[in-house]
């Protein structure tokens, strides 16, 4: 027990975890809610080539990633506002898009080695405390935003057209939803990897979403699933000597399966 | 045409709107204004083009054209939307699992257009409870939003539409599925917001019974403006003759 708060790579990781964790599943609540969840895993693609570009250029990974990731949701939200494609096709055709781009870019960078593996598949304990900061810093803004837009997110989720008449610019608070969908889709990789990162967002929503019978209730709710899940992830990890993204999103698989049980049992009673 | 409000300024300035969907003709050069204390009735057969109408009038779609002016500004530009209230006509699109209670439904538009994170907690509540009140809805404060009937939802949406104290207020058939004594409850109280607070009131409606005892205004209409006038000169009118000589496709009677 003691080593866990002892040794500073792993309170780094629980701390850029933590509130990393938060983002996900604040922002897991609207994409749900929206019937946006898939953008998470299509972000995720396209991170991929935003990686593959960075140790190909020899540019920061994170930093690369960052910018394609907000250009290419901002061009799929374009893609389906305009070009009148269904959500899921615009996700579709990005996502494979970034795969193969960065199969590509990944290739000719001859990178197919442990850095991108860590990418790939996550790396929280080896993160440095240069990273740690940025996503500490960058999962703090996206919940800044998301409780100083409370409300207006809500209720433009809930019924779009009264929202409109109220006064809220749906169109300019969807552009910051994209945004910070994608750069926290960015952090989250650095938590639990590409493959898992969609996880991280709809997973502890999800389960949030199973027991609430209030909005502030999902919000709240969703923040501790994920919370619990990086921390006892984390733990299990160390201990056990799982890899911890995989042992992350299996607890929070487990948590969502258990209210998912729970609701339905309630329900029969 | 619009003798009572000659000397009032408009709130509404409707200026030839028409509106296409594609080759079908929805509106056709519609003209009028609304006077501040006007309590106005548009009324018109299915598809006749009232929802479009107020949707334009309410930014939420683009005539094809003319142009829709509030409080002189035209809507576009128009920014003072807490001064607004709308209830959607029926609100079929909401999600019935979406985790919001109706406190939280009236919330959100009383927060929407908060700068910072909220006004006082206490004064909150004060507003909420009494929109709440007003639609005889405040026993239902923390239910779910999807756990409730047809009618109860649509009592919420009215609830939220007048929690901001609106100077005018826009109702797309707001009583459809409302039992008979809320309903005579909630005219009540529109007449009240109308008469007493001076609040303009612009309501869609089939219900001939409710424009003969309440309102002072009343625009008929099929594609095009068929009348606009004052409620007694629309008793008088070819449009009302017409409407009841074409029976129950134009409105319906109320018992
Ligand atoms: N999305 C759409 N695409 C094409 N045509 C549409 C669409 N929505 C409405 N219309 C057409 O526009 C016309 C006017 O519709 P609108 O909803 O304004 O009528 P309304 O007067 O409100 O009718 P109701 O009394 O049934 O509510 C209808 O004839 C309908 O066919
Ligand atoms: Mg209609």
């Amino acid at each position: 027990m003691d080593a866990f708060f002892v040794y500073g790579f792993l309170q780094r990781a629980l701390f850029a975890g933590i509130f990393v964790a938060v983002s996900c599943a604040l922002l897991g609540v609207f994409l749900i809610l929206r019937r946006d969840s898939m953008i998470g895993h299509g972000l995720a693609h396209i991170t991929f080539a935003g990686v593959a570009l960075g140790l190909f250029l020899k540019i920061v990974p994170l930093g690369v990633a960052l910018v394609i990731a907000v250009a290419a949701a901002l061009g799929i939200m374009k893609l389906k506002e305009k070009a009148g494609l269904y959500g899921d096709t615009a996700i579709a055709i990005f996502s494979s898009m970034g795969l193969a781009v960065g199969i590509v870019l990944a290739t000719l960078a001859q990178s197919f080695n442990v850095d991108l593996f860590g990418y790939l598949f996550g790396d929280i304990l080896a993160i440095e405390t240069s990273e740690v900061w940025l996503s500490i810093a960058l999962a703090a803004v996206v919940v800044f935003i998301v409780i100083l837009h409370y409300h207006r997110f809500m209720y433009m989720t809930f019924d779009r057209e009264a929202a409109k008449v109220s006064g809220i610019k749906v169109g300019r608070l969807d552009v910051l939803i994209t945004v910070l969908t994608a750069v926290t889709v960015v952090l989250g990789m650095k938590v639990v990897g590409i493959l898992l990162v969609s996880a991280l967002v709809v997973i502890p929503a999800a389960a949030g979403l199973q027991l609430a019978s209030n909005f502030k209730q999902a919000i709240i709710l969703s923040s501790l699933i994920a919370v619990i899940s990086v921390l006892f992830g984390l733990f299990l990890a160390y201990y056990f000597d799982f890899p911890a993204s995989g042992t992350i999103v299996i607890l929070s698989f487990l948590i969502f399966s258990f209210f998912f049980i729970l609701k339905r049992f309630r329900r029969i009673h | 045409m619009d003798s009572s409000a000659a000397d009032s300024k408009p709130l509404i300035d409707v200026k030839n709107i028409s509106f296409n969907y594609g080759p079908v003709e929805v509106l056709k050069d519609v003209t009028f204004t609304i006077s501040s204390g006007d309590f106005l009735a548009i009324i018109g057969p299915n598809g006749s083009g009232k929802t479009t109408l107020i949707k334009i009038i309410l930014g939420l779609m683009k005539p094809s054209h003319g142009e829709a002016r509030i409080l002189g500004k035209p809507v576009e530009e128009f920014e003072d939307w807490s001064k607004v209230g709308y209830v959607p006509q029926k609100a079929t699109h909401i999600d019935p699992l979406f985790p919001a209670s109706i406190k939280e439904v009236v919330a959100m538009e009383l927060l929407a257009s908060r700068r910072f994170l909220r006004m006082k907690k206490r004064e909150e509540e004060v507003s909420i409870e009494k929109a709440l009140k007003q639609v005889n809805m405040e026993r239902f404060k923390n239910w779910r939003i999807g756990s409730l009937s047809g009618g109860q939802q649509q009592r919420v949406f009215i609830a939220r539409a007048i929690v901001n104290q609106p100077h005018i207020l826009f109702l797309d058939e707001p009583t459809t599925g409302v039992d008979t004594e809320t309903q005579e409850h909630f005219y009540d109280m529109l007449d009240s917001l109308n008469k007493e607070e001076g609040i303009t009131i612009v309501m869609i409606t089939h219900d001939i019974g409710i424009v003969n005892k309440h309102v002072n205004q009343v625009a008929c209409l099929n594609q095009k403006l068929v009348y606009h006038g004052s409620h007694e000169e629309f008793c008088q009118s070819q449009a009302f003759k017409d409407m009841l000589a074409g029976g129950h496709h134009l409105v319906s009677h109320r018992h």
